[in-house]
């Protein structure tokens, strides 16, 4: 491997740990461009879940995310509520973005894990998008089941890893 | 790498030059098979430097022909008969006393910087010679390459079918806890020596194959941020990003029969579809255009038709439809979700994982849907790749709670066996037989 082979594998370690950052509770709110769109990471801090403009309240209090029924991309009623409350929350703190994260659980072979988290995404990208967000604020990607935030095999971490988590960056937190 | 050329030896032995009736032949393609007895003792070292590699060379031949199933080794240990000229006659009575039925008789020269590996394979039962003495030239580096080699031709003898064991598999190397997984793509010889990784776990990669030359590997990088297709060049070790589509994400991409096509999938909102990408052009031609899942594409051997996955019929089932596009034939009509199909090298069959009732299985069924069999059963096993023969299917099983490991099932559904890694692996991608 050359220099050059290895600058772009750092280059886009880095850009991997800016926007896709598995664990958005532990996340310290980073921007969302990717390797290769040439802008900078920003920085904001997670603030207090009191306060109601702060990352710490979408996540804790709204919910950053949603959860599917098995090889389902359909929302459930808890999901919409949820994506209401994210929705009302993007409205007033319009200087974020979001990357939205599909997930699967491992029942499924690879590839078409990979596929249906797509579809997760996409179906809480829509339903934001219905609810007045614009579409450019909103990013998506699928991680399939490569990132489970619960090891287990058991159907209680299933349930947890079936996911859409709305990750919100681009913006300077109170 | 040293190139390995294989010579005929002009070889007219004198003994058993006799027509025989019945040659040692085993027909695999039977049931139930006893395994055949075989004898390998170390081969003759010509010179100093064959020393150090005649019980090496038998011992990687021996594990080679009993890892199939297929063959039993009568150890060392019970040998009544020593082999101390490779051109000396073999005493038969000797090895028939021990029950051998075929023995194989090698030799080996070497020096600082190559080695020379013969062998004379022998039906003990009819007392003679099968098929004309073989030689391997090459690099000290490949002597296990030569005794893969030696390998292939003893099977293929008897057999009568394509070796396959001096071949690499690309695959999946995986490390760290479950929830933050590192994975780095790897190659290792298909008996798990050799391992070299290919990346350097910086960036999530799944689902590598290799190319029908074995020159290049194609896989799905996460170096973006997001699915993309990454195609690598693996003497360099160089890689770059191919079949981007803006605003998509794409994975799952398989090699066209000629190595000048990419197939693969774009999820782009909702929908997954199939795309077909030209390697030396760029140009990139939609295949399917549904509003349901199309993943996992790959071709028939003969680069006519494709066959993939989908979930349009509500659940994950197998499809069939010309390469070009156009109208797609479901396949599979079982019970529960059939994923990953992969077609055989020799076209007649599609390897496939079906989930059904919490287990998941590897299985085949012929091209057409029919004569569908279960090879496998536990809690997770997926991703099947065909051996250069179409005899031995290799593919990721995942205990409950456990690690990933790759396993292999002969498709008589005999013979499964983990292939020995000391790390967590995933996605075995088989390559061709090397030159």
């Amino acid at each position: 491997m050359n220099l050059t082979t290895k600058s772009l594998l750092l280059l886009a370690g880095l850009a991997l740990a800016a926007c896709n950052n598995p664990r958005p509770d532990t996340f310290a709110g980073a921007g969302l461009d990717g390797f290769g769109n040439g802008t900078g990471i920003t920085t904001g801090t997670l603030g207090d879940p009191n306060d109601p403009r702060s990352i710490a309240h979408f996540q804790q209090r709204i919910g950053d995310r949603v959860f599917f029924t098995d090889d389902s991309s359909e929302l459930t009623p808890e999901g919409r509520s949820t994506l209401q409350g994210q929705a009302a929350w993007l409205r007033s703190n319009p200087q974020f973005a979001i990357l939205i994260e599909g997930h699967a659980d491992e029942r499924g072979t690879r590839e078409y894990n990979v596929a249906l988290g797509a579809r997760r995404a996409d179906t809480v990208q829509r339903f934001l998008i219905a609810e007045g967000i614009e579409a450019s604020r909103i990013r998506t990607v699928s991680y399939g089941k490569e990132r489970p935030v619960e090891a287990c095999a058991e159907p209680r971490c299933w349930n947890i890893n079936r996911r859409a988590v709305t990750v919100v960056s681009g913006g300077v937190a109170g | 790498m040293t190139r390995l050329f294989t010579a005929l030896l002009a070889l007219v032995l004198t003994l058993g030059t006799a027509a025989q009736a019945q040659p040692l032949r085993l027909q695999i393609t039977e049931g139930v098979i006893e395994p055949m007895p075989f004898a390998v003792p170390t081969f003759v070292p010509e010179d100093a430097g064959g020393s150090q590699y005649g019980e090496a060379l038998a011992r990687v031949v021996a594990a080679n022909l009993t890892s199939t199933g297929l063959f039993r080794e009568v150890p060392p240990e019970a040998h009544i008969a020593r082999i101390t000229s490779f051109d000396a006659g073999v005493s038969y009575p000797d090895w028939r006393a021990v029950n051998a039925q075929a023995l194989i008789v090698g030799a080996v020269a070497a020096n600082s910087s190559s080695l020379t590996v013969k062998f004379r394979l022998f039906d003990v039962v009819s007392g003679q010679q099968m098929g004309p003495g073989l030689q391997f030239a090459g690099g000290i580096q490949d002597w296990r390459r030569m005794a893969h080699k030696v390998s292939d031709a003893v099977y293929s003898q008897i057999t009568g079918e394509g070796g396959y064991f001096d071949s690499r598999v690309v695959f999946v190397a995986e490390s760290g806890p479950r929830d933050n997984r590192t994975k780095q793509l790897a190659i290792m010889d298909q008996d798990g020596q050799n391992i070299r990784t290919l990346t350097d776990g910086r960036s999530l990669v799944i689902a590598p194959r290799v190319s029908p030359a074995g020159d290049r590997a194609v896989y799905t990088t996460y170096q973006t941020g997001s699915p993309r297709i990454a195609l690598m060049d693996l003497r360099s070790g160089q890689a770059q990003l191919v079949g981007e589509i803006p605003g998509a994400m794409t994975f799952s991409p398989r090699f066209s029969p000629d190595g000048q096509a990419l197939v693969f999938s774009a999820a782009i909102g909702s929908t997954t579809d199939l795309f077909r990408l030209d390697l030396g052009t760029g140009q990139m031609v939609r295949l399917t255009n549904s509003p349901a899942i199309d993943t996992a594409p790959s071709f028939s051997p003969d680069g006519r038709f494709l066959t993939f996955e989908s979930d349009r019929s509500g659940s994950s089932q197998i499809y069939v439809m010309p390469a070009t596009g156009g109208e797609a034939q479901r396949i599979s009509f079982g019970q529960g979700r059939y994923s990953t199909p992969v077609w055989s090298p020799r076209g007649d069959l599609i390897a496939f994982t079906k989930s059904h009732a919490g287990r998941f299985h590897i299985g085949v069924m012929r091209s057409d849907g029919s004569e569908e069999r279960l090879l496998t059963a536990s809690f997770l096993d997926e991703g099947p790749t065909w051996a250069p023969n179409g005899r031995v299917i290799m593919f990721t099983r995942e205990a409950q709670g456990g690690d990933p490991a790759l396993h292999a099932v002969d498709i008589s559904g005999r013979n499964l066996r983990r292939v020995p890694l000391a790390s967590p692996a995933s996605d075995p991608a088989w390559g061709p037989l090397l030159p």
